[in-house]
């Protein structure tokens, strides 16, 4: 897609979503003016707002219409082809991430992102990227469990249990 | 002026309490080494690393992040000399002499007169701190919810006036910031607004450390990603003791444009949307213009990196000030530091003198040590950090991801924020593609709820009648305060329209 074209259908898409938010908040009954005794409604601000938003969009649109703004002028590529690969594969890979911490916990999601980033698209050795992994998942728990006390997700109730006796053996052998 | 002093002398007992001391350190080391790294910068650093600072009181967590600033400034000359890649936009003007200098076989000369210029510029700009901030903050004592909103339009205006961007970009950025702070329940009502999907997640609001770890995380090495294609080239430095005391005489050459710079960049960096990257510009510029030899300049001139890096250094202090003093943060970094000052339960703004005393001179205490420190580990460290920059993407990037996953986690204990912050990232990155400014949204999203509270209150306050804000018998501060703000908003139309105007005048004598 051209920089060109993006440039239109972000400046659309924004428009759409200015009017939107407008209209939940008309939706939700919220007042949008003066209230007698109250001052300005709960939906004012953000109704005004986001007004102010769609005005900008359609001010974006006059001007890539003339053609004013570089982004309007230029045909080019949006995303760079070169490196197109590279940013959705870390994009998707990270998005995997997250969602596989609802099933496995947070501990084999980042394992397995690491390992997969380094060993696959790093092309580093087996042995750095198995420290690197280990290094980085202990480094998480030491610094967010055992200091901040901070209760990362464990993922499904098979693999939290998995969790419980290096829980238990941190505080009884190392509280 | 005796009582500065005697709080200054507490401040700075209270920076060398063990623990403050240790954060120093830590806070330093982590923003050179966040600043050397190309497309990571302050502001990268400070929104991944709040939530780690909630482990320790506010004071030590500031001064840790304040730290981390200034590591962050001093950082970024090392990947742009030896890379040619700045470390982040406030060290673009370095790369102009520095990349030149590096090959050149200087790349060490550039490296010190780096250093030593930014701890010239960290000086000048924390003793110019110090002797501005109390007068200030006292004034600010006056502001009643006029002053405050007209201040914040004042915010918001330097972005459109002085920001560089585009308008009607720069203008969507902020609207969506202020939009974005006003979901969950209305401050005054308590109904719920903005329930997108009716999830009930929305009704605790988007926080901002969601969109600035979004934005500056994940959106940010997403766009380095892209740019860099995970390649990069280290030129060599070749560091040893005569050399380092020879470079050292040097000084002399770049000492006055190091100090104009850094007096420059002070006052600069106080603008909300000026900040370090036009302070070391416009440093830049200066230096070039008072120069002996100015055509030497994008060849190799040393004052070419020492202007610039004065300059970025100083500016960091200076965007201080107001986020101290007024409450309105001076840059994207000092907006994430204001949200997370908000998050420690302290409310920034010149009450903070009063109210928190210690907190503040612990600061303040603390720039000046951070300052001595960060130029003696950057220059022993230099060897070390230039092996540190030749560190794989395929490392690097993994781990920001997995830092920014677990720090918005940690902060809000919602698998739904982390969620939200991915695709707030992925936005932030479509969206600085076509030239939209994030730096206003962060900004707006930060000073939403006290922009619509100080609004709220001075309509009510006044019955409703929005011409109060311009009054100037009733409200003189936030009169002038309008006033500057117009003439921002207005400004850049006509620098348009003379340019046009020239331009088609030079076209009718062609």
């Amino acid at each position: 897609m051209s920089t060109r074209r993006a440039e239109l259908l972000m400046a659309i898409g924004m428009l759409l979503f200015s009017l939107s938010l407008m209209w939940s908040v008309w939706a939700d009954g919220l007042h949008i003016g003066w209230v007698e005794e109250r001052g300005p409604g709960a939906g004012a601000w953000p109704f005004w707002l986001s007004f102010g938003m769609a005005l900008t969009c359609l001010w974006t649109l006059v001007r890539w219409y003339k053609g004013t703004t570089p982004e309007s002028r230029n045909t080019g590529s949006y995303i760079d082809t070169e490196s197109f690969g590279l940013v959705m594969i870390s994009f998707a890979a990270l998005t995997v991430m997250i969602f596989l911490v609802n099933i496995v916990g947070t501990y084999i999601a980042v394992f397995l992102f690491l390992g997969f980033y380094m060993r696959f698209l790093g092309n580093h050795r087996w042995s750095t990227t198995l420290v690197m992994c280990f290094g980085a998942v202990f480094f998480i728990y030491f610094l967010f469990e055992w200091q901040l006390t901070k209760y990362l997700p464990k993922g499904w109730p098979i693999f939290e249990e998995g969790f419980l006796w290096i829980d238990n053996f941190r505080w009884e052998y190392l509280m | 002026m005796g009582d500065v002093i005697t709080l200054l002398g507490a401040g700075l007992l209270q920076a060398f309490e063990p623990l403050n001391l240790f954060m120093i350190f830590a806070g330093c080391l982590a923003g050179l080494f966040i600043g050397a790294m190309p497309g990571l910068g302050s502001v990268n650093g400070v929104a991944i690393l709040l939530p780690v600072t909630f482990l320790v009181p506010p004071t030590a967590a500031i001064i840790f992040l304040a730290a981390l600033y200034y590591g962050a400034m001093y950082g970024g000359a090392i990947s742009s000399i030896t890379l040619g890649i700045p470390g982040a936009s406030t060290a673009v003007a370095t790369v102009f002499d520095g990349r030149p200098m590096a090959q050149s076989g200087r790349a060490d000369q550039a490296l010190t007169a780096a250093a030593i210029a930014s701890f010239i510029g960290g000086s000048i700009s924390v003793v110019l701190f110090t002797l501005f901030a109390p007068p200030l903050a006292e004034f600010a004592l006056k502001f009643g919810p006029h002053e405050e909103f007209a201040l914040m339009i004042l915010a918001f205006a330097t972005f459109i006036g002085l920001g560089g961007d585009d308008i009607p970009k720069t203008i969507f950025s902020i609207l969506l910031g202020l939009v974005m702070a006003a979901v969950g329940f209305d401050i005054i009502t308590g109904q719920p607004r903005l329930v997108f999907f009716d999830l009930v997640e929305f009704q605790r609001g988007i926080g901002f450390l969601v969109l600035a770890i979004g934005i500056y995380g994940i959106g940010e090495m997403l766009w380095t990603l892209e740019n860099t294609k995970g390649k990069v080239q280290v030129q060599a430095v070749n560091v040893t003791w005569q050399r380092f005391k020879k470079n050292l005489g040097y000084i002399k050459e770049y000492l006055p444009t190091t100090a104009l710079g850094s007096a420059l960049g002070f006052f600069v960096g106080t603008l909300p949307a000026a900040g370090a990257t036009p302070a070391s510009l416009m440093s830049y510029g200066l230096a070039k213009t008072f120069s002996k030899d100015p055509d030497s300049f994008g060849k190799g001139n040393v004052s070419g990196v020492a202007a610039p890096e004065a300059a970025n250094n100083a500016a960091s202090t200076g965007s201080m000030l107001p986020m101290i003093t007024l409450g309105i943060p001076g840059s994207p970094t000092t907006a994430i530091l204001l949200g997370g000052m908000i998050i420690w339960g302290l409310r920034p703004g010149p009450l903070l003198f009063q109210n928190e005393a210690d907190f503040v001179w612990g600061l303040i205490g603390s720039m000046y040590v951070a300052n001595f420190v960060t130029v003696a580990l950057n220059l022993a460290l230099i060897p070390i950090f230039v092996r540190v920059l030749a560190m794989p993407f395929t490392v690097l990037t993994p781990i920001i991801f997995i830092l920014c996953f677990v720090g918005v986690f940690a902060t809000t204990d919602r698998m739904f924020d982390v969620w939200l912050m991915l695709i707030l990232g992925l936005g932030g990155y479509l969206l600085r593609k076509l030239n939209y400014p994030v730096a206003p949204a962060v900004l707006a999203i930060v000073l939403g709820p006290l922009a619509e509270r100080s609004l709220r209150q001075s309509l009510i306050s006044s019955r409703g009648d929005a011409t109060s804000f311009v009054s100037p018998t009733d409200h003189p501060i936030a009169l002038i305060c309008i006033l500057i703000a117009i003439a921002l908003i207005i400004y850049p139309t006509v620098l348009s329209i003379r340019r046009k105007r020239l331009k088609s005048a030079n076209d009718g004598e062609g």
